[in-house]
């Protein structure tokens, strides 16, 4: 049905109040921009569809930032070159919706390559936009990875030289040699013929994505007039006389009538379901009464440090784990190097009556050291009053602070007596408990189910923490 | 609102949402829209219908890049009076 009047789509809000400018009914684009011909033809297909109210348009950065402002549809503005990622959350949590990423040359194929390569990799049943005007027209004018060889912006003042800045990336060559996508096109805005042409692109990546039949993109040659120097209409010339054959027009990938329509339904485990797969079941139904700790034992921050492969992450969890079974607002954050042995590892553990603002710890008032480096660096920042329990047969240092209490414990040592060197963590752990009496012991050994996987070393761990437990007690203060 | 059937097809160019890029100048194939002498309050010439000849082809609607500055109308099309007269 050929309508009778073409006028401002329904996809559009009827004022931009999002735009903080005075002017709510004029787009924030430079006169000639085909930002704006791009709108317009997205607008008309939500429209002409129906599918505006489960729309989702991801803005990108670029000119097309506030893409928002305009667009009566859900919005949400991704980082740089993340729009593809966001849309691919997006598109699964709401399977039903219909997600547009909408990028530029800058946001698509420099620092959101690798996310593009990938929803596209991965078929998401999305629809991407990738508005190419072979610059950074937000910015003003530096040379993008699409800018022609030879083309001159402010950052190639004498023209983009490929041995020196590399050749334009054809994003939809590229983009065709992978096997999941299903539509890659790139078309034109340079008249009247292309734009119809590039009007029928844009519905059909559209609609694709309405049939569930995968991933689709339209690469638009779009005038910046602006970041060219040229009048607009000069800049559609400039498109056609040197974009043209860099950028060659046409259908890349088209396999809309082959493929069969597919849908990621959305996964919905109920909360049962979710205890099940993650196999926390046990409920605490320990009736664990509190323990009478010393004021100054309340609410510790800990910060436990370490070599990796000494069980610095474990402990920390185990003790936060101990902390929620004492019904104790609990946080464990770790921090760790590369290595899974070796290095250094730490983690931050708070165990508070309220709430945990910051998991991180930066001024102890518990530092649990189990090496020497991590002493030395760590001392200093433990808060007066505060204490640092160490494993006096690993450190043959002492702490020089004397503002603080000190519990040197021989862990390793200890640890070698019961049969594993390894249960250092837990000696230290129980020697923290039994000094300050923060926890109930069974809400140690009840964290030792679920922190450690392989059930037969559960006993030796109890026993360790047994020793350290004893050890803690015999120092108290 | 008097409601009035078009006979003949015409455009409507809202002077101020123009932004005076002449897309749409350069892409009417009957060649009926003009840069006005005039300049809007953001200092645009904008583009203006001659008031003639307008075959409804719609190609400026989609040459021009703002949501809202062209509406086209066409032969048959039903539309409030004041609008084309506006």
């Amino acid at each position: 049905m050929a309508t009778k009047i073409l006028e401002k789509a329904k996809s559009f809000y009827d004022t931009y109040e999002r735009n903080p400018s005075a002017d709510k009914k004029m787009p924030h684009y430079c006169p000639g921009c085909g930002h704006g011909n791009v709108h317009k033809m997205i607008a008309e297909a939500l429209d002409d569809f129906g599918v505006a109210d489960k729309s989702i348009l991801i803005s990108p950065v670029g000119c097309s930032v506030f893409a928002y402002y305009y667009f009566d549809v859900g919005n949400i503005q991704a980082a740089h070159g993340r729009a593809p990622a966001v849309a691919t959350g997006i598109k699964r949590a709401h399977p039903d919706s219909v997600v547009i990423s909408y990028q530029g040359d800058g946001d698509l194929a420099a620092i959101g390559t690798a996310e593009i390569l990938h929803a596209a990799n991965r078929g998401e049943n999305l629809t991407v936009f990738f508005v190419n005007n072979a610059i950074y027209g937000m910015t003003g004018g530096q040379m993008a990875p699409t800018t022609l060889v030879g083309q001159k912006t402010t950052t190639t003042p004498l023209g983009r030289q490929p041995g020196n800045e590399g050749f334009p990336i054809k994003v939809a060559e590229l983009i065709s040699q992978l096997e999941a996508p299903v539509y890659v096109e790139r078309v034109s805005l340079v008249d009247n013929k292309l734009r119809a042409k590039a009007r029928i692109a844009i519905r059909k990546a559209i609609k694709n994505q309405v049939d569930n039949l995968g991933f689709s993109l339209v690469e638009i040659l779009s005038p910046c007039p602006s970041g060219w120097k040229l009048d607009p209409v000069d800049s559609l010339k400039w498109i056609e006389e040197n974009m043209h054959k860099n950028f060659p027009i046409g259908v890349f990938r088209d396999l809309t009538k082959e493929v069969e329509p597919y849908k990621i339904e959305k996964v919905n485990p109920n909360s049962d379901e979710i205890i099940n797969l993650l196999d926390i079941s046990g409920e605490n139904d320990l009736s664990l009464k509190s323990t009478e700790t010393s004021d100054k034992y309340k609410n510790p921050e800990i910060k436990i440090a370490g070599f990796g492969g000494q069980g610095i992450l474990l402990m920390g969890a185990a003790l936060a784990q101990a902390g929620m079974f004492a019904d104790y607002h609990v946080s464990w954050l770790p921090s760790y190097g590369p290595e899974m042995r070796g290095g250094t590892a730490n983690c931050h553990v708070n165990v508070r009556s309220k709430e945990v603002g910051s998991p991180m710890v930066s001024l102890p008032t518990v530092l649990i050291g189990m090496n020497r480096p991590s002493l030395e660096k760590f001392e200093n920042d433990v808060v007066p009053g505060g204490i640092i329990i160490y494993d006096s047969s690993l450190i043959d240092i002492k702490p020089k602070r004397t503002d603080i209490e000190v519990l040197a414990i021989p862990a390793t040592k200890m640890a070698d007596d019961i049969g594993n060197t390894r249960i250092a963590n837990m000696l230290v752990m129980g020697a923290y408990i039994g000094y300050t009496n923060l926890l109930p012991k069974e809400a140690i050994y009840e964290s030792l189910k679920t922190a450690i996987k392989r059930k037969r070393f559960i006993e030796i761990n109890e026993k360790a923490v047994d020793a350290g437990y004893e050890f803690g007690k015999s120092h108290r203060k | 609102m008097t409601i009035k059937t078009l006979t003949e097809p015409t455009i409507n160019i809202e002077p101020e949402l123009c932004k005076g890029c002449g897309l749409c100048i350069e892409a009417c194939p009957p060649d009926v829209i003009k840069f006005h002498e005039k300049f809007n309050s953001k200092g645009y010439h904008y583009a203006y219908y001659i008031g003639e000849n307008c075959t409804g082809c719609g190609v400026c609607f989609y040459a021009c890049p703002e949501p809202e500055a062209i509406a086209v109308y066409k032969k048959g099309a039903e539309v409030a009076e004041e609008v084309i007269d506006g």
